[in-house]
């Protein structure tokens, strides 16, 4: 396995994640503690073990292609920070 | 209403209603003044509608199978045009736009929504102390924890302000908050019930189920809540068993197995002297005891780790400030939106666990952490179906510890990690099992026994737990609240 090691503000920026200098500093002890913890499956013996691909044994489960109602717009809509017009608002993407 | 009935469970509170002795309507007002009491002590909900709750139970139809019950939901299922928050600021001002299918269930049953029930932040945590709204307390002992995350649901049960509660199972979730809570929690198989309408914490391992007052009222909200659901791929299309038939009281000659690495340096003695003499009783009762090994159990709680924290950091993408709930002010472009809602709207368990699944699934890692846990998972679903060859069902404790003290263990992480030891593996290998209580500790706090099943296995243990149920007292004894 890995050698126990993360750059926590590393991470975060891939995981979309601000976090404040006191806040990396406790992440980056806690998790060196727990991925401590976690090396222990270097231990396992995983040589006869083929990977799990399914979580119950469910084959592919197929509905029929049918249209159906969808949830009223202003319901849905409603939930979004900033909206007009029917749509989403969100901050300038391409200059 | 009389105390009797308040304190009794549904299958005793049904008749009544049927017979039309009591109302619904004074059932649900019976219960909202107990919540009015002991609900600023316990803080157990995060959101009431009491209109709203006595609406239903005006047209509650008692001839249902939950005609005019009382349920408390768990704040992390989408109940139509309430609030739904998980605990969390990021979903502040979120209202639900359908009915999860098991609210749908329940309602099609003729059960009465409560409110929503406090948790830690989207299910992530095993004391509710990881809750943006506040900590909910033991009904046993208000200085402790009810458990968690689920802790709303079983402080509710548990001290008697609502005849059951439904909530989220991904690693203990249910179990661990019902020993604490001394009510009874059962984790169904994994695809038993459908999660549509479940906010995702890890999805090849949530499930959600039933907090009752006894065991013959989880085996009634099993089957109302069971089967399959054209919304939920992962839900089974197998038929649904009546699972309060298969209460008979007989347990002869049904193999128990005990593993051995259930038993272990570190468990409260109380706790473990409490089931040894749970396996007693059931020998008594004319089960057959017999020893089996589960030898990949010091795995489960890393393996769990890796694989909940990789499947969260996926599913709580979607909190962005975007579609749902509150949005940052002030950002200079939509990256820093992201990253600016995300650090003010979550928590820092919540972050915890997204930095540890974002880097056991970055380049490089991949290999040596998420593929390895996969593969030691497989090996800990293997022990099982070993041991499911010698044994019927497995006993262990719910939880190595009794409720800890508010506060106790918030700084060390891995300490609360490890609060879910005898829970994880049930959830990793996609099988079934409940807790219900098996005694109290000198101090007078509840001691959960973990019943465990194979896959479709819940008429096995809530066969085992009832008879065990209908032969001890523990469940009749009440929290002085």
């Amino acid at each position: 396995m890995a050698e126990a090691k993360i750059e926590v503000s590393y991470v975060a920026h891939l995981a979309r994640l601000k976090l404040s200098d006191e806040e990396t500093a406790t992440f980056q002890k806690q998790l060196g503690d727990i991925l401590q913890y976690v090396a222990k499956l270097q231990e396992a013996d995983i040589s006869s073990v083929v990977p799990l691909e399914d979580e119950a044994g469910f084959e592919n489960n197929l509905r029929a292609d049918e249209e159906r109602p969808s949830f009223p717009l202003p319901a849905v809509l409603g939930n979004a920070p900033q909206q007009a017009n029917d749509l989403i608002v969100v901050p300038r993407m391409v200059e | 209403m009389s105390n009797e009935l308040l304190f009794g469970d549904i299958a005793a509170l049904r008749p009544r209603l049927a017979s039309k002795e009591i109302s619904p309507v004074e059932v649900a007002e019976a219960l909202l003044d107990r919540i009015s009491h002991v609900d600023p002590k316990l803080k157990a909900y995060n959101h009431l509608h009491p209109e709203n709750s006595l609406a239903q139970a005006k047209k509650a139809d008692v001839s249902l199978p939950l005609g005019g019950v009382p349920i408390a939901i768990k704040d992390v299922l989408n109940v139509k045009d309430d609030p739904l928050t998980c605990s969390s600021k990021i979903l502040q001002g979120y209202i639900a736009p359908y009915d999860a299918t098991v609210i749908r269930k329940l309602r099609e049953a003729g059960a009465v929504l409560l409110g929503r029930t406090n948790m830690d932040e989207f299910a992530m945590g095993s004391s509710t102390e990881n809750s943006a709204w506040g900590v909910t307390r033991n009904p046993w002992d208000l200085d402790r924890v009810p458990g968690g995350s689920s802790g709303g649901s079983a402080a509710a049960v548990g001290g008697h302000e609502a005849f059951a509660a439904l909530g989220s199972d991904t690693g203990g979730s249910i179990r661990q908050p019902a020993a604490f809570c001394g009510c009874v929690g059962l984790k169904p198989t994994y695809g038993r019930v459908s999660r549509f309408g479940l906010t995702a914490f890890a999805s090849s391992l949530d499930q959600v189920g039933p907090f009752t007052k006894t065991v013959r009222d989880a085996a009634l909200l099993l089957e109302v809540l069971s089967g399959h659901d054209v919304n939920d791929n992962t839900s089974a299309r197998r038929p649904v068993p009546k699972y309060t038939a298969a209460l008979t009281g007989d347990v002869k000659g049904l193999r128990l197995g005990i593993p051995k690495e259930y038993f272990i340096d570190g468990i409260d003695p109380e706790i473990e002297q409490s089931v040894r003499a749970a396996i007693k009783h059931f020998e008594g009762l004319g089960a057959e005891i017999v020893e089996v090994s589960l030898p990949h159990t010091e795995y489960a709680v890393a393996v769990y780790y890796i694989v909940a924290t990789a499947e969260a950091s996926a599913n709580l993408a979607r909190f962005d400030g975007v579609r749902y709930g509150r949005r940052a002010q002030g950002a200079t472009d939509v990256i820093d939106m992201y990253g600016r809602t995300r650090e003010e709207g979550f928590g820092a368990e919540v972050k915890r666990r997204i930095i540890l699944g974002t880097y056991v699934l970055s380049s490089g890692y991949y290999d040596a952490y998420y593929n390895r846990a996969q593969k030691v998972r497989q090996l800990l679903r293997q022990d099982f179906e070993q041991a499911f060859t010698k044994c019927d069902a497995i006993l262990t404790p719910t939880s190595p510890s009794s409720p800890f003290k508010v506060g106790e263990r918030v700084n060390d992480p891995l300490q609360m990690y490890l609060a879910d030891i005898f829970t994880i593996a049930v959830n990793l290998a996609g099988i079934c099992g409940l807790s219900l209580p098996c005694g109290f500790t000198k101090a007078k706090l509840p001691i959960g026994l973990q019943i465990i099943g194979p896959q479709w296995g819940e008429e096995t243990i809530l066969r085992a737990a009832d008879a065990y149920e209908r032969s001890t007292k523990w469940h009749q004894e009440r929290p002085n609240l």
